[in-house]
């Protein structure tokens, strides 16, 4: 118990934050907006495990991924497919040439249900699939960039040259993937309709409550030897090796670790949204992830979900009035928090809120109605 | 022939684009010696180490420790394979406390699942205690690293490999930018760990070198001038010509 309190969860400080974030999410987020608005910011809360995950690579890791979208896709995919196999049963599918398979490959003239597609008429196999394969093609990225000790700028090119080579290979084959539309016309997840409203707030609640384990599962990591480590490497790399350690082998790790996240928001996405289109796994996406995670503050894991919420909300207040503003908007955002805020959000809070906010509650504990409130614990204090 | 040293070094070659910074050395270190290597700038000191704990990978030749062939492993292996080797400037993790960076240093949960799961125990917790008051940094452990003094920077990181227990410790001017007294301490320090293990060390100051060295090699352009004990070595006078003479 003592441990799980201090790893998992951070001690005082850690639970504090957590279950400032946890009220905001499921309380002050619920009651504030309406069900479309909601569903909205629930979609932004998908983008926050990417967000999360880059804070583990990027801000402790020291590795620039600028493909975190090829993660986030092939999360979104592995559930759209499961997705639309089950919506393209025979008989709602019985117009087509071939009933029984996705409409897009119909109009596709492909005949029978790709190879790869087969595992996919399994729930379990797909929520496995959802982490396990962008897990392993991060291994296997990984493996080829960082046992040759490829790092910096080298890798943030390589990693952003393969979000191109996905997009376009989705693209280019329109007969398995859907093209450009994606994969669409998604309606129920083992019969259940994810398009009513009451899925609508469950798969909110349920994506907050992932969002939220992940956290912890990140604070437990970052709490071990292992979090020591990765300061470490980005302090002296070579001291870290030839203390005797493989560099290689947890820089794959922490890799593959924020590839399975990033792929969690992706699955979560494509229930939440309803579709998953490669607009989402190219270059553009995975930089905006980048500036979310910059924004909230890179070494911060609750802040990169501040930083995603506030993006997204200041992007679609902004788009909506001047739509063709926003991206000069949003590089002036990037520009501005990295030269002036470098830590972000976190970094703004811990500089100037945190002292305040911390007078104040001394303020209240001395005050007449704090006393009141707790009379005993207050003479408690006073005879300490 | 080889087993009987710790450290065999046999025709070792490196070449830098046609320059030849190591050139056909030959180098043998005995167990529980302490050996010190001297010679000018560019002589190839550094270079040597480099080659052994594997930084720089040799051209030609054979490295063989305790009988083990090094010149193919990867560094982690030739780690744990017990060579140590400490870097010229500083080389420790300067966010972390000096506790953390001994923690770090403990031979164990090396591996990524490994580190995840390591729990401070208490033999580990009675290690680093036990290197701390070796190293002099009893009264840091809780102390920012990067807020050390040079000196105790130094002595962190000859710590560091020293909670290892390595079998083979190479250190690259530990006196370096130290004070007098800092000095008298690392000598101390250094003829106290020399025991149970083989000692390589690189040094210029030669009053530091007299002190701690059992027997001196003298490199010149990647090669072996001389070597033998401290007297033999400055009073050979090709020793005088290239490197003491200045």
């Amino acid at each position: 118990m003592n441990t799980f309190y201090s790893k998992w969860l951070g001690g005082k400080k850690g639970v504090i934050e957590l279950a400032v974030l946890a009220a905001f999410i499921f309380i002050v987020l619920p009651l504030w907006l309406d069900i479309f608005r909601l569903n909205m910011v629930g979609k932004y809360l998908t983008y926050a495990f990417a967000a999360v995950g880059l804070v583990m690579v990027w801000g402790y890791g020291g590795i620039l991924s600028l493909g975190q979208g090829v993660f986030f896709g092939i999360g979104g995919y592995c559930m759209a497919m499961f997705l639309k196999l089950e919506a393209s049963d025979p008989v709602s599918t019985a117009r087509q040439t071939t009933p029984g398979i996705p409409d897009f490959m119909d109009w596709n003239q492909v005949t029978s249900l790709p190879l790869f597609w087969e595992p996919f008429h399994s729930l379990i196999f797909t929520l496995i699939a959802v982490i396990v394969v962008p897990g392993v093609i991060a291994y296997v990225i990984g493996a080829a960039m960082f046992k040759r000790r490829v790092s910096g700028v080298y890798f943030s090119i390589i990693t952003q040259a393969i979000a191109a080579i996905l997009t376009i290979l989705v693209v280019g084959q329109q007969g398995m993937t859907g093209g450009i539309n994606g994969i669409t016309d998604l309606k129920t997840l083992h019969g259940w309709n994810i398009n009513s409203n009451s899925a609508k707030y469950i798969l909110y609640y349920v994506n907050g409550a992932l969002l939220l384990g992940v956290i912890v599962l990140c604070k437990y990591v970052l709490s071990s030897k292992f979090g020591r480590l990765l300061l470490a490497m980005r302090d002296k790399e070579d001291r870290v090796r030839f203390s005797g350690y493989d560099v290689a082998n947890f820089k794959i790790f922490t890799f593959s670790l924020g590839a399975a996240i990033s792929a969690i928001g992706g699955a979560m996405f494509t229930l939440q949204v309803g579709f998953m289109s490669p607009s989402l796994i190219g270059i553009v996406p995975s930089i905006e992830m980048v500036i979310f995670a910059a924004i909230g503050g890179r070494m911060s894991l609750v802040g990169a979900v501040y930083g995603t919420w506030l993006v997204n909300y200041g992007k679609t207040a902004f788009s909506e009035s001047f739509p063709s503003l926003w991206l000069f908007l949003m590089g002036a955002l990037f520009i501005g928090v990295v030269m002036l805020f470098p830590n972000g959000l976190a970094g703004l809070y811990n500089s100037y809120l945190k002292e305040r906010l911390e007078k104040l509650v001394l303020k209240f504990k001395q005050s007449g109605l704090f006393k009141k409130l707790n009379p005993v614990k207050t003479e408690l204090q006073n005879e300490q | 022939m080889s087993n009987e040293y710790a450290l065999a070094v046999e025709d070792l070659t490196v070449s830098f684009d046609g320059f030849k910074a190591v050139d056909g050395l030959n180098l043998y270190v005995d167990k529980n010696e302490l050996r010190v290597i001297i010679g000018p700038n560019g002589a190839g000191k550094t270079t040597v180490l480099d080659l052994i704990c594997g930084k720089t990978r040799a051209t030609s030749g054979t490295i063989r420790f305790k009988g083990v062939e090094l010149t193919k492993y990867p560094e982690y292996k030739i780690v744990q394979a017990g060579v140590g080797r400490k870097f010229q400037t500083p080389s420790i993790y300067e966010n972390l406390t000096v506790l953390e960076n001994l923690e770090i240093s403990f031979p164990r949960g090396r591996s990524v699942f490994g580190s995840l799961t390591f729990v401070r125990s208490q033999d580990v917790t009675d290690r680093i205690l036990e290197i701390a008051e070796t190293i002099f940094l009893s009264e840091h452990l809780e102390e920012q690293a990067g807020l050390l003094s040079h000196g105790q920077k130094q002595w962190l990181e000859i710590g560091m490999l020293l909670i290892q227990d390595p079998e083979l410790l190479m250190l690259d001017e530990p006196v370096a930018g130290m004070s007098v007294s800092e000095r008298e301490k690392t000598a101390e320090l250094l003829n106290k760990i020399s025991q149970g293990r083989s000692v390589i060390v690189i040094e210029h100051d030669m009053e530091f070198v007299k002190r701690i060295a059992h027997k001196v090699t003298v490199l010149h352009q990647g090669k072996v001038l001389a070597e033998g004990n401290m007297d033999a070595v400055q009073n050979n006078p090709k020793v005088i010509e290239v490197y003491l003479g200045h």
